[in-house]
């Protein structure tokens, strides 16, 4: 854990951008697959970004940094960094056979996983609920199980 | 209605669901542990020692709370749990990283962190709550004491 937190409106706010990307991705994959597959590889970039150097560091991060955060009240609480990106790596995963899908014609595998990015997006955006951070623990339980 | 529409439809749908309903639940002790699987002498309590022996029990209740590193709400729990451990006599607070002990993690049935289990003076499971509680929903779980009924 760091010394120092992050305003927990960041994070939601990259969530808002992301759910926005796999939804237009999802409504213009029938009819375009290869906009789909593009607007998902970006998202997989900026996943990476985000699981790599932090969450304060992808383009939204510093978006919301420089531009969104001087507007709002300072936050009740501030929240440790490493929930949201360990989230990121789990999204990155998503958005990469995502992209695959759109990009090989292999267009419902890519539909499914934009869908469930979308609802983890979504439930961050709307009800500040980390899925990513969730399935954490299930995975260290099933990992360590003992054969 | 195409794939992709449908795909969406759904995705919103499920996610909204599943907030609302995670919303309801979250902080919520609901009630005593179905069937006490466990025999009389030995408790959640025996368990939870045996792997942290500093551990110490309290005489009125113990908040038994698993945290791991990955877990926002983990702070928030761990903000409201010490501060009513602190205030009330004989409640004390013990947060345990759920990684560093899965073998407990399994045997309590523990899914979601934070997960707090309030226990008894004589360390047996009286109720617990998945996802972070407000102070009233922990106050309200407690057992009564003479000091404050």
């Amino acid at each position: 854990m760091t010394a120092t937190g992050i305003d927990p409106r960041g994070p939601r706010f990259t969530a808002t951008v992301t759910l926005v990307v796999f939804a237009v991705a999802l409504l213009l994959s029938d009819a375009a697959p290869g906009v789909a597959a593009v607007l998902t590889g970006v998202q997989a970039a900026l996943f990476a970004i985000g699981a790599g150097l932090g969450v304060q560091k992808t383009p939204t991060g510093l978006f919301f940094r420089s531009v969104v955060r001087p507007r709002l009240t300072p936050p009740a609480e501030l929240e440790d960094p490493a929930p949201p990106r360990f989230a990121q790596a789990v999204g990155l995963v998503f958005a990469v056979v995502a992209t695959i899908g759109f990009a090989t014609g292999a267009v419902l595998l890519g539909q499914v996983f934009a869908g469930f990015a979308f609802v983890a997006a979504f439930l961050n955006a709307v009800f500040g609920f980390c899925l990513g951070c969730e399935m954490y623990l299930l995975g260290a339980r099933l990992r360590g199980r003992p054969a | 209605m195409n794939p992709g529409l449908l795909i969406l439809v759904l995705a919103v749908v499920v996610a909204v669901g599943f907030g609302l309903h995670r919303r309801r639940v979250d902080g919520r002790f609901a009630g005593a542990p179905a069937a006490p699987a466990q025999p009389a002498e030995e408790t959640v309590w025996t368990s939870v020692a045996a792997a942290l022996p500093e551990a110490e029990l309290g005489e009125r209740a113990t908040l038994v709370q698993f945290s791991s590193a990955f877990c926002a709400p983990c702070r928030t729990t761990r903000v409201v749990l010490a501060d009513v451990a602190e205030r009330y006599d004989g409640v004390a607070h013990l947060e345990i990283d759920a990684e560093q002990h899965l073998d407990l993690v399994r045997e309590l049935d523990v899914r979601r962190t934070p997960t707090t289990l309030i226990l008894d003076p004589a360390g047996r499971e009286l109720t617990r709550a998945a996802g972070a509680p407000r102070r009233e929903q922990v106050l309200a779980a407690l057992p009564t004491s003479e000091e404050t009924r």
